[in-house]
């Protein structure tokens, strides 16, 4: 597929390393296996942006659906992860669906009823919406879901601190992401050990209930102590030292990607703002 | 060499001194020992030692600190990186969790000096080098073993080449294996002429790997002192600290009437000298 044009790839910001050290430093660089993995991390993080915000700036059917067929998909072909990206995203949608369809197909009222479950009537208009609601909810799990998929996010950090984003910022992002797999862990052996202790975490709703306390209040004060801890032990290495800090690697930005970013954020703008205008053709 | 002078230190919002009025010195390469009961002020001690305490966690210090001389008292903790660090228990809250391998994560000190690349490379190399984990470099962080996430732990300190170290037990988390390969990385950080204060519960630790002990209680230095002595010492147990192996054996066997000289233990309790019993027919066999 030739839509995605190679592009530099990883690079090393400093010069003046043995042939040996530059080798290491690649080997470090996360692994991009397609020409879209190789995109510099903010194009797509700007493409998933674009198209999620696209999505619901062109509402109706078409709009939404043609970034799905000609970007997403695509894009995803190129990545070789679309089997993994339709799974994923319809497991991750999948809840926030069924929400969106029961609220909307019963509860939106309309002329053309479908049905009736008791007090509850199905509209065609309730369900039509629910329809263009769901197609959106596509594009957005799926825009979502192909840049997490092809973009680890320590490149990503990396590559907005070369921007002159705050290392903090960065730190805290990807700390947030770690900290959720970590307190699953820690609530894990927190509930092990009280249910060794004899507290019931089965059976009927009232036994559960009892439960929650005392495993929570651990789970809150651990994590707070491992908050603080995990703060002295950045300080030791002078995390919170002010100036510029020589990255080890960063990701390529070839130089039609700056254009092609805002050319992606003008064009979202230029609809929004047409669309808002009224002069935005009704697109069904 | 960090000294302590005079010191006394408490918690923001608390009326009560965890430390009162103590001194302390660590010379350069010397491997100090940090001993004491639940609540005695050992974690404390090391959060000022290391400066952490008050500049990072507020509170209230009078007296000093000092490293070669020079006050430390009222810098900011990224200023003192390179004369002192300080390392915690548990290794899962000292990775930075943006690091997806070791030498990443080693690095990432050097790199908050804002130090060029090939000299951030070559302190990470250096430091896995020193303790032995080189091969571990290009593994995640988050698969390690106990053992070697608190060597990986140790190699982030020691890349900021630091004058002294502040280990604040580090192997309380570890297996037999796992504090075995700390208690060695110990040693290699010593050799590079750090000055080393390692708070511990476990003196079968400390023993062997402290040239001196300290023993604190109720927030003063009540015992310091060769780790010979100070473990030997009868009123080491009255401070909440229970004596090595090797002396509760010994003591075991003098109070069955068996001469303890004659028991000479490594600092693995392996025995390298029999026992010598003037019964010959109680006497217990040689302890493993």
């Amino acid at each position: 597929m030739g839509l995605v044009p190679v592009t530099p790839g990883p690079s090393l910001v400093d010069a003046g390393i043995s042939p040996a050290d530059a080798a290491l430093l690649r080997r470090l660089v996360p692994a991009m296996p397609t020409a879209w993995h190789r995109l510099n991390p903010l194009t797509k993080a700007t493409i998933a942006a674009g198209e999620s915000i696209g999505a619901f700036v062109l509402g109706g059917y078409l709009g939404p659906l043609l970034i799905l067929a000609l970007v997403i998909v695509p894009s995803a072909v190129v990545a070789r992860v679309a089997g993994r990206l339709l799974r994923v995203s319809i497991l991750v949608s999948l809840p926030i669906a069924v929400s969106v369809v029961l609220v909307t197909v019963f509860t939106r009222a309309g002329p053309t009823v479908l049905f009736t479950i008791g007090p509850f009537v199905a509209t065609l208009e309730g369900a039509d919406f629910a329809g263009q609601v769901l197609v959106r909810l596509l594009v957005l799990a799926t825009a979502l879901g192909l840049f997490g998929m092809t973009t680890e996010p320590r490149a990503l950090v990396f590559d907005l601190e070369r921007r002159g984003v705050s290392p903090r910022l960065g730190f805290a992002a990807a700390a947030t992401l770690e900290t959720i797999p970590a307190m699953a862990e820690r609530a894990a052996a927190i509930q092990a050990a009280q249910r060794a202790r004899g507290l019931d975490t089965e059976g009927g709703i009232r036994a559960r209930l009892r439960g929650v306390l005392p495993l929570v209040v651990p789970v809150v004060l651990s994590s707070l102590t491992e908050v603080e801890e995990r703060s002295l032990a950045l300080e030791v290495r002078a995390f919170g030292r002010p100036g510029h800090r020589h990255l080890l690697w960063t990701i390529g930005d070839a130089a039609w990607e700056r254009p092609v970013r805002w050319g992606i954020v003008i064009a979202v703008i230029g609809v929004g703002v047409a669309r808002l205008a009224g002069a935005w053709p009704h697109i069904p | 060499m960090l000294e302590l002078r005079g010191v006394s230190y408490r918690y923001p919002g608390y009326a009560t001194q965890v430390l009162r009025d103590l001194d302390l010195t660590i010379a350069d390469g010397e491997i100090v020992g940090l001993v004491g009961a639940n609540e005695a002020g050992k974690s404390t001690l090391c959060l000022v030692a290391s400066g952490l305490a008050p500049a990072s966690i507020g509170g209230r210090l009078t007296g000093s600190l000092l490293i070669d001389g020079e006050p430390m008292t009222g810098r900011a903790p990224h200023e003192l990186a390179e004369r002192v660090v300080a390392g915690f228990q548990d290794p899962a809250t000292q990775r930075s969790g943006v690091a997806a391998t070791v030498f990443e994560e080693v690095a990432l000190g050097p790199m908050n000096l804002g130090l060029a690349v090939a000299q951030t490379v070559g302190r990470t190399r250096a430091a896995l080098a020193a303790l032995g984990i080189e091969a571990l470099a290009e593994r995640h962080p988050s698969r390690l073993s106990g053992g070697q996430s608190q060597l990986v732990a140790l190699a982030s300190l020691l890349v900021m080449r630091p004058r002294h170290m502040v280990l604040d037990e580090p192997a309380a988390r570890l297996d037999p294996a796992g504090t075995n390969l700390v208690a060695g990385a110990i040693r290699a950080l010593a050799a590079t002429g750090a000055g080393l204060l390692i708070a511990e519960h476990r003196t079968d630790l400390l023993d062997g790997l402290c040239g001196r002990i300290v023993v604190l209680d109720g927030g003063c230095v009540v015992l310091d002192g060769p780790a010979g002595e100070v473990f030997a010492d009868d009123r080491i147990e009255g401070f909440g600290v229970e004596p090595p192996a090797r002396i509760r054996l010994a003591r075991a066997l003098a109070a069955r009437g068996l001469d303890p000289a004659l028991i000479v233990l490594d600092a693995d309790a392996t025995p390298v000298r029999g026992v010598a019993s003037p019964d010959p027919a109680a006497a217990p066999s040689a302890p493993a």
